[in-house]
Formats: structure tokens, sequence, C-alpha cells
């Protein structure tokens, strides 16, 4: 997989988390994302820039195209933080589907809206989630 | 500049007139391009190489100095498969770069045995691999197109009819996997939104089975649906589909489910404040009236 | 600081949301509603959303509250104009908002506050009542 270009922006509060998600919304028409799709995107980079905040404390988003081995062309994010990080990840993932309550950290559902999906998280050490969307 | 580059480019001219004399005819493909189309490709190929290899000695095609050659590829690739060329005759073509190469280095390099050798080793690796984009090219083209219709047989396949004011039916066939379902959504959606309708009628007499994903997609479905506002009765449960879902313990308690399109459309016009009314002939409803008329009178 | 304008329209609110909001326009949103619908005793809250591009958990779970609160307070809540992207982005993500009424429009919006038990009960049945 080859990177093009990239952005990092920081995400200290909530207008933070706005303007991360204007600035998905910049790269995923640049990208000529399908209107759906952009959509997903950005409303999963806005559930994981919160958690970010709210959950990691602060930290920050990468935003950069990426090329594919097969030629296909895609959006990464990556959320770090050097919060307290998720103690037990799988209960984390775990969401019912048609609930709609209580979202907890959100992760589940962003999960279904990317094509791929990867976390690394230890306790006192920080989470880093990594997702794509493929165009 | 490499070695190879200089002999090339100081040649360019031999090489092309070789090139063009020795092509052979099923190469050549006189009915399908005509001479000074061919005199243009093959000189514009010549040049690009020439220029790349000026800018760049390792001949990686990885490199950015070769974007413009691959570029040209592909371009090559195209026109000739529009023209007609199967994607055999276009590569052919491409590698038959090889033979007026080859004698040129056999010419200027005759004292050097093991340096002629190696500068027809490189050559024959790169133009096996300007051939490969051709071939890949062409792949890549004919796989867009098999998506793209792909997604228009999709669209086609579900199409969202209107029934009345305010009604649509989704008649489905075949089964739901999670593709079909964006499509399904979108479309429905869509239409919901251009007819400003308030009940959709989701018709799956011709989905074959019905298990926990396929209620899964028709779920989700419906709910989109009525975040717009719009409700959504399902019709056309077959016998079989009705065990199935009890067996599965599948839960659709929330959905309002008909066996028969028609009863859920006259659900679904009663839900719009409508009903169908019989309207009774002319003769009868005089002699009616009039018997009316002479009961109210008397 | 700035706010989410709430306007009166007879015994009901209308809320159009505009902006991307951020968290403490959110809340604000929230406490205004409620507020309002005690100082004008309105039966009937229409939200529009209709020119929001991204409703995420957020966003969803503050229309839900707001439906939730207002009817503790006597009052319907109907949300409008939700585009079909987001509509179909929300289920994926698994929010289905249960307890939000929903509509295409402000127009039909309006029917269903008119139709609905609260504004019944405020005797504002609709005089062109279909048949």
């Amino acid at each position: 997989m080859t990177v093009t270009k990239a952005e990092v922006l920081p995400i200290r509060n909530s207008t933070d988390v706005v303007l991360a998600r204007q600035a998905v919304r910049r790269w995923a028409i640049e990208a000529k994302f399908t209107l759906v799709d952009q959509t997903k995107l950005i409303t999963a980079a806005s559930e994981l820039a919160r958690n970010t905040l709210d959950h990691g404390h602060g930290g920050q988003m990468t935003v950069e195209t990426v090329v594919g081995n097969n030629g296909r062309t895609g959006l990464k994010l990556v959320f770090e933080d050097n919060g307290p990080g998720i103690p037990d990840l799988q209960a984390a993932l775990k969401d019912g589907f048609t609930t709609g309550g209580g979202m907890g950290l959100g992760l589940g559902g962003s999960k279904r809206l990317v094509n791929e999906f990867s976390i690394e998280s230890a306790v006192g050490k920080g989470t880093k989630v990594t997702v794509i969307r493929w165009k | 500049m490499s070695k190879l580059a200089e002999l090339i480019s100081r040649n360019e001219g031999q090489i092309h007139t070789d090139w063009m004399a020795h092509m052979s005819k099923s190469v050549r493909r006189s009915d399908l391009m005509d001479e000074s189309e061919l005199d243009e490709q093959t000189r514009g190929l010549l040049d690009a190489l020439i220029l790349a290899m000026k800018a760049d000695d390792s001949l990686e095609l990885s490199q950015s100095a070769w974007t413009p050659v691959k570029d040209l590829m592909s371009g090559i690739s195209a026109s000739r498969a529009r023209l007609g060329f199967t994607p055999e005759e276009t590569a052919t073509f491409v590698l038959s770069l090889k033979q007026p190469i080859f004698v040129m280095l056999r010419r200027e390099l005759s004292k050097v045995p093991d340096e002629q050798f190696n500068e027809i080793w490189k050559t024959t690796q790169l133009i096996d691999a300007l051939a490969m984009q051709t071939t890949q090219a062409y792949i890549s083209t004919r796989e867009e197109l098999i998506l793209r219709q792909q997604h228009e047989v999709l669209e086609l396949s579900t199409p969202v009819v209107k029934l009345w004011e305010g009604i649509l039916a989704l008649p489905i066939i075949g089964t739901l996997d999670s593709a079909r379902t964006q499509v399904v959504m979108e479309s429905l959606l869509q239409t919901v939104v251009a007819t400003n309708s308030k009940v959709a009628i989701i018709d799956i007499t011709g989905v074959p089975t019905v298990d926990t994903l396929v209620a899964q997609h028709l779920l989700k479905t419906i709910t989109a649906a009525r975040l717009m506002g719009a409700e959504c009765i399902i019709s056309g449960v077959r016998p079989q589909i009705a065990q199935t879902i009890v067996h599965l313990g599948i839960n659709l308690e929330q959905v309002i489910t008909k066996a028969r399109l028609s009863d859920a459309f006259a659900l679904a016009l009663q839900r719009s404040g409508r009903k169908v009314v019989r309207i009774v002939a002319g003769a009868e409803s005089h002699a009616l009236s009039a018997a009316e008329g002479r009961k109210e009178s008397s | 600081m700035e706010r989410i304008p709430i306007l009166r329209m007879g015994p009901f609110l209308l809320i159009t949301i505009q902006v991307d909001m951020h968290d403490r326009l959110a809340m604000q949103l929230q406490e205004d509603v409620t507020q309002r619908i005690s100082e004008w005793g309105a039966t009937g809250v229409l939200i529009d959303i209709s020119s929001l591009e991204i409703v995420d958990s957020f966003i969803g779970r503050m229309l839900a509250n707001i439906a939730a609160m207002s009817r503790v307070l006597g009052a319907e809540t109907v949300v409008v104009g939700m585009q079909p992207a987001v509509a179909i982005t929300l289920v994926e993500l698994g929010m289905s908002l249960p307890g939000v009424r929903t509509a295409l429009n402000v127009e039909s919006g309006m029917e269903l506050l008119y139709e609905s038990p609260a504004a019944m009960q405020a005797g504002l049945a609709n005089d062109s009542d279909e048949s």
C-alpha cells in the first residue's frame, strides 16, 4: 500500500471534533467518494474523534489517501491518544445492531461504516484506531 | 545517461525505420490502423521511451520518470481496443520493438559480446514490462466495465413503483445480500423523497429464502425508511417463509407483514386515509333513487 | 453565546438546524427547548434537519432526548427532512431512534403534530379532517 498525502489535526475540544469532520469531508469530496460513502466516513470520523476526546482525553487525527494493492484508492483515518486505554476490547467492539440506545464507545457502529478497521489499545498506554474506506 | 539510453537515442531514426519496415502483416493490421497513424504511434512510443530512459537509469517502471510511458501504454491499449485489436495483438505490437533494438545492439556492440548480452537482457526485460502494462490496462478496463454493469443490473432489478399517491411498491426478486440492500435502500429513499410517499410496500414474493441475514437487511431498509417518515409493509410472505421466520426466532413484531400484496395495498390506502368504493351502475341507481323517492313521499 | 433559534408557530415550536453543531450547542438546544415548551405551553416540537449532512450518535441521542423530554412536558416531537444518506448511515451505525417520530418535510410533520394526542387534548383538531 502506498500513501500519497496526509493531514494531521489535533483533537483537544469539541470544536476540534467539528473541524475534524469538516476536514474529512474535504478529503472525501476531493477523492470523489459517492454521497453515501462520504456520509458514512465522515460520521465514523465524528464518532471516533469524539471517542478520542471523551475517553482518550484528547489526541489527534491523521487523514491520508491510500492506494490499495489492486490499484483502488481510499482514505485512511488514524485516531491516536495517550489516554487510559481500553481494558476490554472485545466488549467495546460489541453492540446490539438494532438497539440504538446508549452507545458506549460507538466502536461497533463505526466499524460497520468503514471497510477496514483496526484498533490497538493498552491500559495506561493509550489507544490507536485505524480505519480505511475504499472508493 | 545509461549506455542503453545513449545507444537507443543515437540510433532512434534507424530503429524506427527498421521497426516499421519489418513489422509483420499480422502485427501491422493495416485494415484496422493506417500507415500514418501507425507511424505516429511508433514514433510517440520511442520518444517517450527515450525520454524516460534518459531521466532514470534504473529502468524500474515504478519510478516516477516512467509514469508518462505507463500512461502512454494505457492509452495505446485503450485506443487499439477501440479500433478492434485484441489485447494479444496490442502486446505483440509492443514486443515487436525488440527486434529493431536487438539488431542495433548487435551492430553497435559486435566487438563486446558480454556487454551486448547485458544490454539485450535489459532491453528484453524493459519491453516485456511495457507489453504487460498494455495487458494490465486492458484487464482493468474490463473489470471496471463488469463492475459498472453489475451495479446497473442491481439497480434495474429492484425498481421502485408508485402504486398510488404517496404509496410505493418495491418488488424484490432474488436474494437480498448486503450489496443489494445498499442499492435497495438508496433507491427506495430517493423515491420516497421524490414522490413524497408515506407508505412503501416491500414485496418479497420473489425472495427464495429469508434467513436471519436477509431479515436483518429487510429490517435495516425498513428502519431507514421510517427515519424519513415512510412506513413499510412487507407483503408476499409465503407459508414456508413464515415457518422459517418462526423457527429461526426472527423477531418481526415491529413490522407489519401481509401474505398478499392486495392486502398490503388495502392497508396502505387505509393508512393514507383512503378506501376503494364500488361505483353503482347508472340505471340501477336511477331506479334506486326513484324507489327511495317514492318511499319518502308516501 | 450562539444558540440554535427556536421559532414559535402557534402551538408548536419550529427548530431548523443548519449548522454543524458542536457539543455545547447541542446541550444548549436541549435546555432551550424544554424552557420554551414550559414558557409558551407548546404542544408540539418540529425539528427540521434537512440541512444536516451528518448525524452521528451524539446528535442522534440529542434528538431522542429532546423527544423524550418534550413528551414528559406534554409535547409531541417530530423530526423532519432527514437526508437519505443520513438515514442509511444512522441505520448502519445501529441507531433507529425508536422514540422519535419522523416525517418527510415540514408540511407532513405539521400534519402529524396536529393529529397527535397532545394537540388533540389542547383542542387543536385540524379543520380539514379527511373523511
